[in-house]
């Protein structure tokens, strides 16, 4: 088949894969609507009384979950219909990835829209991937099938471009370790601020519940998402891991520069904003760890960071010229 | 009480906590304001100026990267250029009030870190404190009774811990109750975490020193020409602050040959596919020469200076007989690309030229275009050499260098001058000028590369560095500091009643698996939990 042919048949994957991440993010948001907002609210009652997680003995968390009235079958089934809708999506943007890279032959990481592709392949695997092991991340579905439907979007309708060869600078094999790393450590990064993005809704539900003032959309969207504690863990244990994984891109990104422009680091705009992301989520490491500023700083903090990261993704190649404006957009 | 193991656990690693006020006095000021730099709120808000204060040195163009541009901004921008030009706002990696972030942040750093060392050091030869009364209260709690003596459990705990790598608390430490075992491990996560945060102050240490005795510069090299490392042969050259010229390593290269490749089909048409220099070099005057192929991504490393390809363009090479038939000038010329399939312009001076100087605006197109549009002018339409094209325009009369006022490489000062007229050659071809006053032959189309050659000696500094904060971080991330206790006593019933705990610094999932380890290990264990099921 010619390389057209399998270009062609990448794109088609593509908006297959939009269109079943569509129907996914339905089910999810009919989940949130039936499902877990009875179990959340028992959450939020064993929460307020402390007493009750001491008393078992094993650890808080499963403690928690145990205690909490187990949702029935009927409540789990719009949540197992986006489970397994995603994975289909995974498995569909994975075959994207892989038809575009036979298209290109090479890596399909030249150019924007391969970056976003192979993101999304990635974050939506890692997420799918980890669900046995981390039954708690389900509760992040909608928030990460909105996310991605959103990506794809953007790759689709802005950073289009036609498969081709790479320009000489993208020719090196720090390319595909660098780039494997960012790709990598950026998707769950995005899986830990999300998380605390359902963190801020769901703690100022909790506080306004014990208080008994609650009311209003964004106590409705809070009173049904996990427990806050659930999606602070869930937040600190990703960006923890992503962390080091990303200091290493970074590292690697200014090793490859060194051999290509001549110098390791030079302020470029995208290196610029790939440090502030490191710093950034420094800082929500610090905060973790900082009196009166775990919680719901530490939660802002973290989505400071991804909107540096997305910043660092989008923005510089749309806003600055610099070394890194290749490959289209 | 377990409130208190868990905050001397946690103490060892969260700040100490400001609990006394300010003493009175300077020496008591200072070392207040000492504890409120190092503490780690201070740090967090250092952290995050930095990630500001980065900021602006990607909104606005840079004087290290870009200075035509800055140049540009400040024209387009009479009232506000100027102020940001105050607050270095075009030099911002350079300036006083980045330096002031970052050098806090490190002194902070400092600050925090060499304690910690200390405590560490102490850490690391201290025991695990005995075991707490009340071990039920402890975020991982197993309990079970077994037929086996309150020894035998001591021992098995004591065996397991040890295999598992656990440190423990000698049954003879004073204050150690012979019914239980206490045991610590994780000394790693602490050392990750301090070898992380010294790793950073090396690794400026290291940017400080590359920058101070390093250099940087760049040359522009025609096809057949060589370049020695020495000063005077730079276009642009940046010295760190400690830099001499004896820094310079004295090697020397030709480049033999350029090789530029394009894509000739596909969407990316044109697309630059590779560069390649072939290069002969010297380690110094003595040295044998050598051969070395540079590519993008594949510099030249002699000794430490590194010579990279950054980009490369065409030079139409000339040779200019004046009125009396004598060669006033030939070379190359290097032309400077206009669009992605180069076509490039330059200028040929001849001050040399009788009776009159000469002067000539070349557009070179590498593909010429079958019809020159006459809106456009000439525009090449592939960036490689088929069949060149030069398109002149001939000038005579005075080239106004001795004005005094330096010229532009690549520009005319036509002013003094008169137009004697266009024409375009093809390789190999003369035109003879107007009223006998020479010619112009276009022997060939040669290329040139852009070259740049930096030494930085801290960059080995910087790499170890990060690759030591690379390693710590992990560490510190994947390992937690916890502590395991067993405890046996005898319940009414005579049998032995074991209570096994857990305790890690923060929240850690894999803790419930270690502690269930232990109980396993423990003798009795396996039939007490299939009694509970
Ligand atoms: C150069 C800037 C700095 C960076 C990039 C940085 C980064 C980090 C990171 C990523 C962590 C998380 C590691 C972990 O949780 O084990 C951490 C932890 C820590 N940092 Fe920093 N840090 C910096 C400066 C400082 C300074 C100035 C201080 C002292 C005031 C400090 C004190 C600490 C402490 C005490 C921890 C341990 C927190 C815990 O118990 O988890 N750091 N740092």
């Amino acid at each position: 088949m010619s390389s057209q042919t399998w270009a062609h048949i990448s794109n088609g994957l593509v908006y297959s894969t939009i269109v079943v991440l569509a129907v996914a993010l339905m089910a999810f948001a009919a989940d949130l609507a039936v499902g877990t907002g009875r179990k959340r609210s028992d959450l939020a009652k064993q929460r307020r009384s402390s007493l009750a997680r001491q008393s078992v003995g094993t650890s808080g968390d499963t403690a928690l979950v145990a205690a909490a009235s187990p949702e029935t079958a009927a409540e789990q089934r719009w949540a197992r219909v986006g489970v397994s809708l995603t994975g289909l999506a995974a498995a569909l943007v994975v075959a994207a990835v892989i038809t575009r890279g036979i298209s290109a032959q090479r890596p399909p990481w030249g150019n924007m829209y391969e970056f976003t592709l192979t993101a999304v392949a990635t974050l939506l695997v890692i997420w799918v991937a980890m669900l046995p092991k981390r039954p708690e991340w389900r509760d992040l579905g909608v928030i990460v099938v909105l996310f991605n439907v959103l990506l794809l979007g953007v790759a689709v309708l802005v950073l289009y471009r036609e498969s081709a060869e790479l320009v000489p600078v993208l020719k090196s094999y720090w390319l595909w370790i660098h780039v494997t790393a960012a790709i990598i450590a950026s998707s769950v990064f995005t899986v830990g601020s999300l998380a605390s993005v359902m963190y801020l809704f769901a703690e100022r539900y909790e506080r306004r519940d014990i208080a008994g003032q609650t009311g209003g959309v964004r106590d409705a969207i809070g009173s049904r998402l996990p427990g806050s504690d659930q999606l602070d863990k869930v937040a600190y244990q990703t960006i923890a891991f992503a962390f080091p994984l990303w200091f290493f891109a970074v590292v690697a990104g200014a090793v490859w520069a060194e051999d290509a422009w001549g110098r390791y680091w030079g302020w470029d705009p995208k290196e610029t904003w790939a440090f502030v992301t490191l710093v950034i989520y420094a800082a929500y490491l610090h905060a973790r760890a900082t009196a009166g500023w775990r919680g719901r700083p530490a939660a802002i903090i973290a989505i400071i960071g991804l909107a540096a990261f997305l910043f660092s993704y989008f923005g510089v190649n749309i806003f600055f010229v610099g070394l890194h404006s290749y490959g289209g957009v | 009480m377990p409130t208190d193991a868990i905050n001397a656990l946690k103490a060892a690693d969260s700040e100490a906590a400001p609990s006394h006020q300010p003493t009175l006095g300077f020496v008591g000021g200072l070392r207040w304001m000492w504890r409120q730099l190092t503490s780690m709120r201070t740090a967090l808000i250092l952290l995050f100026l930095l990630a500001l204060g980065a900021v602006p040195g990607s909104i606005f163009p840079q004087r290290g990267a870009s200075p035509l541009r800055v140049g540009e901004y400040l024209q387009d921008h009479s009232t506000a250029g100027p102020w940001l030009d105050r607050f270095g706002l075009f030099d911002v990696y350079a300036s006083s009030w980045f330096a002031a972030i970052y050098l806090l942040l490190m002194v902070s750093l400092a600050g925090c870190i060499l304690p910690r060392c200390i405590q560490h050091g102490r850490n690391l030869r201290s025991v695990p404190p005995a075991t707490p009364r009340n071990l039920a209260r402890m975020p991982e709690h197993r309990t079970f009774t077994t037929d086996a003596t309150e020894s035998e459990v001591v021992d098995a705990a004591e065996a397991s811990l040890r295999s598992a790598r656990f440190r423990l608390r000698p049954r003879t430490a004073p204050g150690t109750d012979a019914s239980s075992m206490a045991a610590e491990k994780g000394y790693l996560h602490e050392l990750g975490n301090l070898v992380f945060h010294v790793s950073l102050l090396v690794l400026l240490v290291g940017v400080a020193w590359g920058s101070w005795f390093g250099y940087h510069g760049t040359v522009v090299i025609v096809e057949g020409d060589g370049f020695a490392n020495t000063l005077t042969q730079y276009d642009d050259f940046v010295p760190g602050r400690g830099f001499s010229t004896s820094m310079l390593a004295p090697f020397s290269f030709t480049m033999d040959q350029f090789d530029a490749r394009f894509l000739k089909d596909g969407p990316n048409r044109g697309q630059p596919d590779q560069y390649t220099a072939d290069v002969t070099y010297r380690v110094n005057l003595d040295a044998d020469p050598r051969q070395q192929q540079l590519q993008v991504n594949k510099p030249l490393n002699v000794n430490g200076t590194k010579v990279f390809l950054l980009g490369h363009g065409y030079a139409p090479v000339f040779t200019v007989r004046d009125g009396n038939g004598d060669v006033a000038w030939s070379g190359a010329v290097p032309a400077l690309p206009q669009d992605p399939s180069f076509t490039s312009t330059t200028v040929v001076k001849v001050p040399d030229a009788q009776p009159e100087q000469l002067g000539f605006n070349v557009t070179v197109t590498p593909t010429p275009p079958t019809q020159v549009d006459p809106t456009t002018g000439p525009r090449s339409i592939f960036p490689e050499a088929n069949d060149p094209r030069v398109y002149l325009g001939a000038w005579a009369g005075d080239l106004g260098l001795d004005s005094g006022v330096p010229q532009n490489v690549y520009q005319l000062d036509s002013s003094a001058m008169e137009q004697l007229g266009r024409e375009d050659l093809a390789v190999g071809q003369t035109w003879k000028l107007p009223d006998g006053r020479g010619s112009i032959t276009f022997d060939r189309l040669a290329e040139f590369a852009n070259v740049q050659v930096a030494y930085d000696p801290g960059r080995w500094l910087v790499l170890l560095a990060a690759v030591a904060a690379i390693i710590g971080i992990s560490l510190s991330l994947l390992i937690r500091r916890r502590r395991v206790w067993v405890r046996t006593s005898v319940d009414g019933q005579g049998r032995t009643l074991v209570d096994v705990a857990g305790l890690a610094q923060t929240e850690w999932a894999a803790l419930a698996q270690e502690v269930d380890a232990v109980v396993a290990s423990l003798p009795g264990a396996q039939t007490a939990v299939e009694e509970q099921k």
